[in-house]
């Protein structure tokens, strides 16, 4: 088993998109994903002679609590710097970006794989702005530039090298987006780019020497990011084992290969010519600040981990859950609110992480627009407690609660779901069903217990699904005489 | 004909007396008159009669247009105007038209005043002697052989030959204070941040201020007073004094006044004709009761290493936009992006620029940042500091703005250590954010010659009270 004796490296680069109204340095609309090319811009984000960038202070309130999501605290003292290079979609010719002072500068975040608790430490994480879009159409002799993204807050948080498995890169990528999305700093929409992830990989015999690391970049999912980081270590390994070297290099990945392709090596390393921002004044916070945005800080995914443990369900149920801060805060309130029990709200988590879940995943409805009522799940908890209704029932109800809304007693009678519980009413349809077969109900007064289902099924048939399984098979029973 | 003074012109044009049509047209009949002086580049003729019809309309409709009602002026061309071109004197720039206009130049609007020109800078404000505009250069209305300094030559130059009452200047190393010297007006150089920044071509962020040049020092306090104050656009920015600018009672300033007399601006190197009108300077404002002394900045003599490895640091990172892709001059017939960019910017831009764009690159690249930028921005906080202690004895510092009279024309092309030591005087006020003015004082050789006097950070006001007394005894 010589390749366990390669220890893999990885540190994560992660660029997260703040979710401002406005671009970081222009008033300008800040959601470019349904806006045509060039609509959302304006002298500063073209870089037109003259223009100045002009701070949007929103953007540091988000960073703020990004640090507080991270364990950390904003730096009290940070500055903006230019980082020169030319590139089509960078308008002015330099990022402002952050070098020396970064507005982060330290944190850590708890993963768990397989059961197994570990803590990632944060390097640092710079606020800047996000650069145009490049478009190359097909056989054309010209490229296009879309300005829209210009300007954009973007918040890089970089890893230390403390990850050292494709499971603990993916879950640490899920952790971290799941930290930004509860602190309220990004939308985190994944397909739109808001979160994306450049991840550092090296394989070394040594454990206490890193090996030469090649940067994967632009990976825009928790899966890509463990299959990419996954391949790599092969990759490498396979090369120190034939004793072939390592390039330090940048590499792309390819979602429908599955494989890593070779990029650009750092051998053009460019030099680019930091220097402070001199039409940005330096951003200073005092410890007012900072406590106003720990006072106001919402609550963390390992907050409601917590919270959750006393559902007492499968740990990937609660994962479920924690993908949606709309489910997970709802969640949060019913387990807050002292009339439901906890066997209530552990059915409610079981509907919304599994049965909703399902129809969101489908693409019928949106969490964003879905109703969700504490006393509406609650009161169906108590019907299918109280055999008002079966469990199948219940499903439709919360279907319709969470889609349109109403009364789960409503829409059962309504709808006529209501299980029919009244012996003396079920007791003349058993006598039907055992006069209407015979064979079955003689084999069950011989003991063939089986075929008591058979029977069972009839009353429900006959009842149109809604007479008490329970109390059916009880009265079959009492009428054959067992 | 010359023009009154600006509070004159806009209570004659408010009541009716006179008209922004008749000011615009006397304005450009000047313009026209002084062609030979080349200092002007561009005339938004159209946008400026319709302004000043539409001046003239309101005032007949009972309005009060503001405190400069149809005061022509001009700007230099890096501020971004609308009606015309904005070119930074630069071929890079030489058709583009502003999409949006400098906070400065609305400001004035807002007031009543019309922009009839554009005047002639060094190419992006890089030069002292309008000598490297990119189009061609500006001559003395004094002396048609000498240069009217820069980089604000033209704008200097058409308030000396009486085109407009006032013009706008940059003043990133003393571009604003030396043409005002050579050219015999008023030159101011606000603190920094006073005035904004947004919509003028940036040559170096951290020094870069707009200035007023004018007949006299009341006209200049009260432009400042109209463009100064905090502006969203620029963050840089600073409030305005609230007691504003314009100025009431200037008199009784002098015989309070401690005045140090800066010793390093009074070595060598001064030619004896001007260290003459500076010595009657001081002798007229001792009679008038400031207490005067002398004064050693030792810091000083490094002021102009410290600016040109800042300034071009900046010129280098600000000109980066000017890649030949989204506006400017484009090269056409190239093989690729990469050639692309190096043609169109070796095309745009000339010889100076590319000496700042190299040297800039230079001392921001990595192993000479810490050498070069680093160790220049530790020297600045010395400057910046000497300044501050002198100013705890000192209300006001003096000396000469410059070291000579206006040179001859071409006499300092060949050499452009030369030519930047023609602002040894100036940019330590740039570098540490002071302001300063250079006020005529009186003639060598039949040349202006410019007292300059520089304030605490902040003394805007104090700054233009004195200048407004030493006016008087002069």
């Amino acid at each position: 088993m010589r390749v366990s004796e390669y220890t893999p490296t990885i540190g994560i680069e992660t660029h997260v998109q703040l979710k401002t109204k406005t671009k970081l340095f222009a008033a300008v609309d800040n959601d470019a994903r349904q806006a045509p090319p060039n609509t959302l811009i304006s002298h500063i984000c073209v870089g037109m002679p003259g223009a100045l960038p002009v701070l949007n202070e929103a953007a540091i309130e988000l960073c703020a609590r990004a640090a507080v999501a991270l364990g950390t605290e904003p730096q009290k003292f940070s500055y903006f710097e230019r980082k020169h290079y030319f590139y089509p979609d960078l308008p002015k010719g330099y990022q402002i970006t952050q070098y020396e002072t970064p507005i982060i500068a330290g944190g850590h975040l708890h993963i768990e794989v397989n059961g197994t608790k570990k803590c990632v430490r944060i390097e640092r994480a710079n606020l800047e702005e996000d650069a145009g879009k490049n478009t190359h159409p097909a056989g054309a002799d010209y490229s296009l530039v879309d300005f829209n993204r210009a300007g954009t807050p973007l918040l890089e948080i970089v890893s230390m090298p403390d990850i050292h498995s494709a499971a603990e890169a993916k879950a640490y990528a899920r952790e971290l987006w799941l930290a930004m999305k509860y602190a309220g700093v990004t939308d985190g929409d994944l397909y739109h780019g808001h979160v994306r992830f450049d991840v550092n990989v090296s394989v070394s015999e040594n454990p206490d020497r890193l090996g030469i690391r090649s940067e994967i970049k632009n990976l825009n999912s928790f899966r890509s990011v463990e299959a990419a980081v996954d391949y790599e270590i092969k990759r490498q390994t396979e090369l120190q084992k034939k004793g072939q070297p390592v390039v330090q290099e940048t590499r792309g990945w390819d979602e429908a290969k599955q494989k890593s392709l070779a990029q650009r090596s750092k051998e053009e390393a460019q030099d680019y010519r930091y220097m402070p921002e001199p039409d940005i004044p330096p951003i200073e916070l005092d410890d007012d600040y900072i406590k106003k945005t720990k006072t106001k800080m919402p609550s963390l995914p390992n907050d409601l981990r917590m919270k959750f443990e006393k559902l007492d369900l499968p740990q990937g149920l609660i994962e479920s859950l924690l993908d949606n801060p709309q489910v997970s805060s709802f969640m949060s309130r019913i387990m807050a609110n002292k009339y439901i029990s906890i066997k209530d709200a552990r059915r409610i988590a079981n509907w919304l992480a599994i049965d909703v879940q399902s129809l969101v995943n489908l693409g019928k409805i949106s969490w964003d627009t879905a109703k969700l009522s504490e006393k509406a799940l609650t009161m169906v908890s108590h019907m299918l407690d109280d055999n008002k209704i079966n469990s199948t029932t219940a499903k439709n109800i919360v279907f319709e609660i969470v889609v349109v809304g109403g009364d789960p007693n409503e829409i059962a009678r309504i709808r006529d779901w209501l299980q029919v519980s009244d012996e003396a009413e079920i007791e003349k349809i058993v006598a039907e069903v055992i006069a209407e077969n015979p064979k079955p109900a003689q084999d069950v007064k011989n003991g063939e217990l089986k075929a008591i289902g058979f029977l069972v099924g009839q009353v429900m048939a006959k009842s149109k699904g809604q007479a008490n399984p329970e109390i059916a098979k009880k009265l079959i029973k009492k009428q054959l005489g067992l | 004909m010359s023009w009154p003074s600006i509070d004159e012109i806009a209570a004659s044009v408010q009541s009716g007396q006179t008209s922004a049509e008749g000011n615009v047209k006397q304005a450009l009949q000047e313009v026209e008159k002084h062609k030979d002086f080349a200092a002007i580049i561009s005339v938004p003729m159209e946008r400026a009669l319709k302004r000043a019809e539409e001046i003239d309309g309101r005032i007949k409709q009972g309005e009060r247009v503001g405190r400069l009602a149809g005061v022509p002026f001009i700007a230099k061309d890096n501020f971004l105007t609308f009606g015309g071109r904005t070119t930074a004197a630069s071929n890079m720039l030489k058709e583009f038209e502003a999409p949006y206009q400098a906070t400065a130049i609305e400001k004035l609007e807002l007031e009543g005043a019309i922009c009839v020109a554009k005047a002639n800078l060094d190419a992006w404000a890089h030069g002292s002697s309008t000598e490297n505009s990119d189009f061609f250069t500006t001559k003395n209305p004094h002396d048609k052989t000498r240069v009217p300094g820069g980089s604000s030559g033209g704008s200097a130059a058409a308030v000396a030959l009486d085109i407009v009452p006032f013009a706008l200047g940059t003043d990133t190393g003393g571009s604003v204070r030396l043409p005002a010297s050579f050219c015999g007006v008023v030159g101011y150089k606000p603190t920094y941040g006073l005035i904004s920044r947004s919509g003028i071509v940036a040559m170096a962020s951290s020094t870069d201020v707009v200035g007023p040049l004018t007949r006299n020092i009341a006209d200049a306090a009260l432009v400042m007073d109209v463009m100064s104050g905090k502006d969203a656009m620029d963050s840089t920015t600073i409030e305005k004094d609230s007691n504003g600018y314009e100025i009431r009672n200037p008199k009784s300033e002098i015989r309070k006044a401690k005045i140090g007399v800066i010793k390093e601006y009074m070595g060598e190197g001064l030619e004896p004709g001007v260290r003459t009108v500076i010595d009657q300077a001081i002798k007229k404002l001792e009679k008038a009761g400031a207490n005067i002394s002398e004064v050693s900045l030792p810091s000083l003599s490094l002021a102009l290493a410290v600016y040109y490895i800042v300034c071009p640091a900046e010129v280098s990172s600000n000109l980066a936009r000017y890649d030949g892709q989204r506006y400017g001059h484009t090269a056409r017939e190239t093989k690729n992006l990469e050639d692309s960019y190096f043609l169109s910017r070796q095309q745009g831009f000339g010889t100076e620029a590319k000496r700042r764009i190299m040297i800039g690159t230079h001392v921001l690249s990595s192993g000479y940042y810490d050498a070069y930028y680093k160790k220049a921005q530790k020297v600045r906080t010395k400057i910046i500091n000497e300044f501050a202690k002198a100013f705890q004895l000192y209300d006001f510092l003096l000396g000469p703005t410059a070291p000579t009279v206006a040179f001859k024309i071409g006499a300092k092309t060949g050499n452009p250590l030369q030519m930047y030591l023609s602002d040894i005087l100036l940019v330590a006020a740039n570098v540490s954010g002071n302001p300063a003015i250079s006020i005529p004082a009186g003639q060598s050789q039949g040349l202006p010659v410019g007292l300059q006097i520089i304030a605490p950070q902040r003394a805007d006001k104090q700054l233009l009270e004195i200048a407004k007394a030493f006016e008087e005894l002069n």
